[in-house]
């Protein structure tokens, strides 16, 4: 008996397993699959192809200008590509780049989780649609407008607070001013963190959603107020989504081009002070001195772009791993 | 119940509180100090009362707050005032944004604005129009798009309905990656391509290429989303009819998702409107009508902005002309957004929730 019964169950085991391999050969030769499959993943590879592609054309290039470099490409305080003999090199560049960003950071970082916690917890529900609906719209604003508006409305209303910043932080150096059109890094770096504010904004509005409702009314049961509920639920539990979104703001402060171009009156040297105007940024570079440049000069060109490739690349790169973390251990979506 | 018979002896249970007008108050008052004081010290900016005034109304609320309220109290308090301010201090610029926008662009736009080109105008002139800068953008995007959609969507059905194992990750990493590409850079990359290696000359097409590099991410992203939602009941209920899986796919997981896919499809669509660096440099951009993307310089809206701001010597008129740029460029941008919210919410799939 037991045998008769175990042989009859003996075919159903391999049974399972025979239509699926059939069904699998039968899709596999089904014309319309295979086409369809190898058009989706023909794209997907066209994807990975597409960034090698501009890193190799980019590093090609770059290797071609530096090699012709006769001074050091990381700490020359010059940029004269067609010269005999050809010299520069990207420090000045890379200086108003950190600089204007960490600026841009500074202002943009604290103030957008701020109105992140403004539109979730402090609001009237009303009020904080329209301000989250607002701000979503300002995020598409093109970055040419910003300049627009930074190179002709913001820069004339500066003067009042960098004489301000003169009068009582000159004595620092990093604060003195002489006067000139405020076309300097520290303007550069307020345009910068009201470009980057929207979207830390919306990225920090989505974290603080997700807190678990709990957690908050936990807190609130034991007393705490609306302030402690935040310290002690709303902050740790966002606190990797708000680093992950400045991240993300960062990598755009660092690539931006054109409204850095439009506000910055850009000179060659690093100067301790940061309201004088004068400087440059890596992209801002780059499209001012495109059209004018030879061969040579489009290739040095091309190599700070390149700088400026792989520090967006780290920077983007350490975001999107720290929220592909925070995904996994956070529990939000449970 | 237990609320409302507390809530006449509050007094005994809960400390002292302010009224609910204090805050007001506060900030009535330091408003008036902080005028007072720029007013007295001669500061000319705006900008340096307000802060005053602010800074005034932080110190304030606190130091009362915790003399009647107790400290716990006060912090909250002054949390409180602070995210208001950030509030404010970000609301205030962006408000300038718009209405200045809105206001110096409304000067020159008309219907000869939209309908001319700058063919005979010089820079510092009055008059001319942004028609050859429209009839760019529109190209140069709709190539863009014409691009970047089959390709995105086509990567994010990989992604969604294919996907497993290495490729897919890897995939799924450099699309975000690819996002946050500086677009000087993906202009750096055609021009190195296109006009250095290739050898050919600036043109609209030059241009659409670099623009589909950053809009090729976004539309993968959105449509990967929109995939995600639709309810994996629905492809099981085509596949044990015996529907091909790529039929199924066309078929039924595309139509339930397509009002999503739109709507990012719009989003990026508006933001790559928007682009300047790479038209710049490989569009080159010309004062004249050129309805052929693939030869010869172009115009777009936005370098029509930088160039009549950059070649504008100063001159009122070129100014003018830059800000209604803008304000079409911003109306066309909003409106874009606005019409995909709209679909959105009207085409959302029906998850069951």
């Amino acid at each position: 008996m037991d045998i008769t019964t175990q042989k009859p169950a003996a075919p159903p085991a391999p049974g399972p397993a025979a239509p699926q391999d059939k069904r699998a050969a039968r899709g596999a030769t089904r014309p319309g699959d295979r086409i369809f499959l190898g058009l989706s993943r023909g794209s997907g590879i066209f994807v990975l192809v597409l960034m090698a592609a501009i890193a190799a054309f980019l590093t090609y290039r770059a290797s071609l200008a530096i090699s012709k470099d006769e001074a050091n490409f990381f700490t020359t305080f010059e940029w004269n590509p067609s010269g005999v003999p050809p010299e520069f090199g990207i420090a000045v560049l890379a200086f108003g780049t950190v600089v204007s960003s960490i600026i841009a950071m500074v202002i943009a970082v604290p103030i957008s989780v701020g109105i992140a916690l403004f539109i979730t917890h402090y609001a009237p529900r009303r009020l904080g649609g329209v301000v989250a609906y607002v701000i979503d719209l300002l995020a598409a604003v093109p970055s040419i407008v910003y300049g627009l508006w930074g190179a002709l409305v913001l820069v004339p209303h500066m003067d009042g607070l960098f004489g301000w910043l003169d009068a009582y932080l000159g004595w620092t150096g990093v604060f003195s001013w002489d006067e000139g059109p405020a076309r300097s890094l520290f303007t550069v770096g307020i345009l910068l963190a009201l470009m980057i504010l929207p979207i830390i904004t919306n990225v920090s509005r989505e974290v603080f959603r997700q807190v678990p409702r709990m957690h908050e009314e936990a807190a609130l049961a034991l007393g705490a107020t609306r302030w402690e509920v935040i310290r002690m639920s709303v902050l740790p539990f966002g606190r990797s989504g708000i680093i992950s979104a400045s991240m993300l703001g960062l990598g755009r402060a660092l690539g931006e081009t054109m409204a850095v171009a439009m506000v910055l009156s850009p000179t060659f040297d690093i100067s301790a002070s940061l309201l004088n105007a004068g400087g440059g940024t890596f992209a801002q570079n780059i499209a001012s001195k495109f059209n004018e440049a030879t061969v040579m000069g489009q290739d040095a060109l091309i190599a700070s772009g390149m700088v400026l490739f792989v520090i967006t690349l780290l920077v983007n790169g350490a975001a999107r791993l720290i929220i592909a973390r925070r995904k996994e251990y956070s529990g939000a979506n449970a | 119940m237990s609320n409302a018979t507390l809530s006449p002896q509050h007094g005994s249970l809960r400390g002292a509180t302010l009224p609910k007008w204090f805050a007001w108050a506060v900030a009535a008052g330091s408003l008036a100090v902080g005028y007072g004081i720029s007013a007295a010290a001669g500061l000319e900016s705006d900008i340096q009362w307000a802060l005053i005034a602010a800074v005034l109304f932080v110190v304030g609320s606190y130091g009362i707050s915790a003399k009647v309220e107790g400290s716990r109290q006060a912090k909250d308090r002054t949390a409180t005032s602070l995210v208001w301010v950030a509030f404010l201090l970000a609301v205030i610029p962006l408000a300038s944004l718009l209405w200045e926008t809105a206001e110096r662009g409304v000067k020159v736009l008309d219907g000869y604005f939209l309908s001319h080109s700058m063919g005979v105008v010089a820079d510092a002139e009055p008059g001319g129009g942004i028609y050859h800068a429209i009839l760019g953008t529109a190209e140069q995007v709709g190539l863009a798009t014409l691009i970047s959609v089959p390709v995105g969507v086509l990567t994010a059905i990989y992604l969604v309905e294919y996907g497993r194992g290495k490729l897919a990750k890897a995939v799924t990493f450099f699309v975000d990656v690819m996002t946050g590409i500086p677009s000087i850079v993906a202009g750096l990359f055609i021009l190195s391509l296109w006009i250095l290696i290739l050898d050919m000359g600036p043109s609209g097409f030059a241009g659409s290429l670099a623009l589909s590099i950053l809009m090729i991410p976004v539309v993968v992203r959105s449509t990967e989303e929109m995939l995600k939602l639709v309810p994996n009941e629905l492809r099981e209920a085509s596949l044990a009819l015996g529907v091909p899986k790529w039929r199924t796919i066309l078929k039924v997981v595309l139509p339930t998702s397509i009002g999503g896919i739109i709507t990012g499809v719009m989003l990026a669509i508006a933001r790559i409107t928007g682009e300047t660096a790479p038209v710049l440099l490989l569009v080159w951009g010309t004062d004249f009508i050129n309805a052929n993307p693939f030869q010869d310089p172009q115009e777009s809206l936005p370098m029509y902005i930088y160039l009549q701001w950059a070649n504008s010597g100063g001159s009122g008129a070129a100014f003018d002309r830059a800000w209604a740029a803008a304000l079409t460029l911003i109306g066309f941008i909003m409106i874009l957004n606005l019409l995909a919210r709209g679909i959105a919410r009207w085409k959302a799939p029906k998850t069951g929730r």
